[in-house]
């Protein structure tokens, strides 16, 4: 028989305790890039809602992960990607991705970016339309009007010492109550009581957005994960 | 071309995320299922990085936080390889970022305490991106083993870890690069939360004599493969939405 000669994807390994020294080099103690990537999300042309999303990481025993590192993913408010294809489409200086470690005494992480728009669904991209989508379209379709878009969101990856392969999730934002109730993402998890792990708590703080997004890793109401 | 989906990750090839023997992973492995996600937008696309993130000298290790005129201490290698995809291609214009212990197994971090000395010359990260041809390379100081609290003699390999992008979201990955005949690899309980020899086997580097630079630095050669894509869904893509 013939051979697939498809390679193997490298195999992951744990970021170790020290993920500082490579990504965020500044909280390990040391300066030495001209720059570290990935403090500023949006930039300062950003249209949209100005937001902040912070929380912890929690282990199995309730105990908060100080040595972790989260990257952000996220759209523009008009629901594009900065990505390669989409060059021009989103505000000069919008990148839509960070990195933030938690501070080593609380476990506290927080970033500042720009709540979302909706994104096109699957979907879209592929071009099928099963019948129950006709009747989602229309009002999720900020910028993609008449067809059918997930909720607002920004993807997130974690990494730490312990965690063997990087674990990635999804912040939806307790406001978008209609588009998250429509979202194809949130409706596949089968128990809806998992969902709940996924959408943030909106609050205001000295005239701030606050978004609180805690994560739990194991126990009662571990956050849901995907493997993407 | 438009980006196409990923192919399903191999999670047997992956560790799982539990492993008893690594003791860190029993309170932060998650214990549902993952929920599988086929892919969109979110997980196809991902940032571009250009030569305005980063410096020339990112790269080189030797000089990067070494004082004028001086070097850290340390058997002088090259890193290189490609970045390629499960297809065979290479994946241009990467991030690829690493970090390491000195040479005597020492992290530059606030929270690292083993008694090896820091050196002075020796910062331990670096950064750079693929060219055209998915390829990169490194130059720094081979790091040192160093002991960690898991069983109560533990030694970690020596070993460079490697942050990676790809071009989707759903490619990043992070893992660790080991040296070829290095006898702690087979001991070691991060190294063996991965199950299949085969896997192991494609994070050690080999020795790599043609990319040596004669009487100054040896070379160990690791090359790096980020999940594939397919190319045929976008093809009936509804044009004009
Ligand atoms: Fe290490």
């Amino acid at each position: 028989m013939q051979k697939l000669d498809y390679l193997k994807e490298t195999p992951s390994q744990t970021a170790g305790p020290y993920v500082h020294i490579g990504l965020a080099p500044g909280a390990a103690g040391f300066d030495i890039y001209s720059q570290e990537l990935g403090w500023d999300i949006a930039g300062p042309n950003a249209k949209g809602e100005r937001i902040r999303v912070e929380g912890i990481v929690i282990d199995g025993t309730g105990s908060p992960v100080k040595d972790v590192m989260l990257e952000a993913w996220q759209a523009n408010a008009d629901g594009i990607y900065a990505h390669g294809e989409h060059a021009g489409e989103v505000e000069e200086g919008f990148r839509g991705w960070g990195r933030v470690i938690t501070d080593f005494n609380t476990g506290e992480w927080g970033f500042d970016t720009i709540k979302p728009g909706p994104v096109p669904a699957r979907g879209l991209m592929t071009g099928v339309r099963p019948a129950e989508e006709e009747e989602m379209q229309d009002a999720y379709g900020r910028g993609h009007a008449g067809l059918r878009a997930m909720a607002p969101h920004i993807n997130l990856w974690i990494v730490a010492r312990g965690i063997n392969i990087g674990l990635n999730t999804r912040v939806y934002f307790s406001d978008e109550e209609e588009a998250n109730a429509h979202d194809p993402v949130l409706n596949i998890i089968e128990w809806e009581r998992r969902r709940q792990t996924l959408i943030t708590k909106r609050s205001e703080r000295d005239g701030q957005v606050v978004y609180r997004f805690d994560i739990k890793l194991q126990g009662e109401d571990e956050t849901v994960f995907f493997d993407i | 071309m438009k980006p196409g989906e990923f192919y399903q990750r191999d999670r047997r090839w992956h560790p799982a995320a539990y492993d008893k023997d690594y003791k860190t992973s029993v309170t932060r492995s998650p214990q549902y299922a993952l929920i599988s996600l086929q892919n969109s937008m979110s997980e196809i696309t991902g940032p571009v990085f250009g030569h305005n993130d980063i410096d020339p000298i990112d790269n080189d290790l030797i000089l990067n936080y070494a004082k004028p005129g001086e070097s850290p201490i340390g058997e002088r290698i090259i890193v290189h390889g490609r970045v390629l995809d499960e297809n065979a291609r290479p994946v241009p214009n990467t991030l690829v970022e690493i970090w390491q212990a000195n040479a005597g197994g020492r992290y530059r971090h606030k929270k690292d305490t083993y008694l090896a000395p820091i050196d002075p010359n020796f910062g331990g990260c670096g950064r750079t991106l693929t060219d055209e041809n998915g390829y990169y390379f490194f130059r720094t100081v081979k790091p040192g083993a160093y002991p960690w609290r898991n069983w109560v003699n533990d030694w970690r390999p020596a070993h460079i870890h490697v942050s990676v992008f790809g071009s989707g979201f759903a490619q990043r990955l992070i893992t660790q690069m080991y040296f070829e005949g290095d006898p702690l690899i087979e001991t070691c309980p991060i190294v063996n939360t991965i199950k299949d020899k085969a896997a192991i086997g494609q994070l050690i580097a080999p020795l790599d004599r043609n990319a040596t630079i004669p009487l100054d630095t040896i070379a160990y050669k690791f090359d790096i493969v980020l999940r594939g894509r397919r190319s045929t869904l976008f093809e009936n893509r509804l044009e004009g939405n």
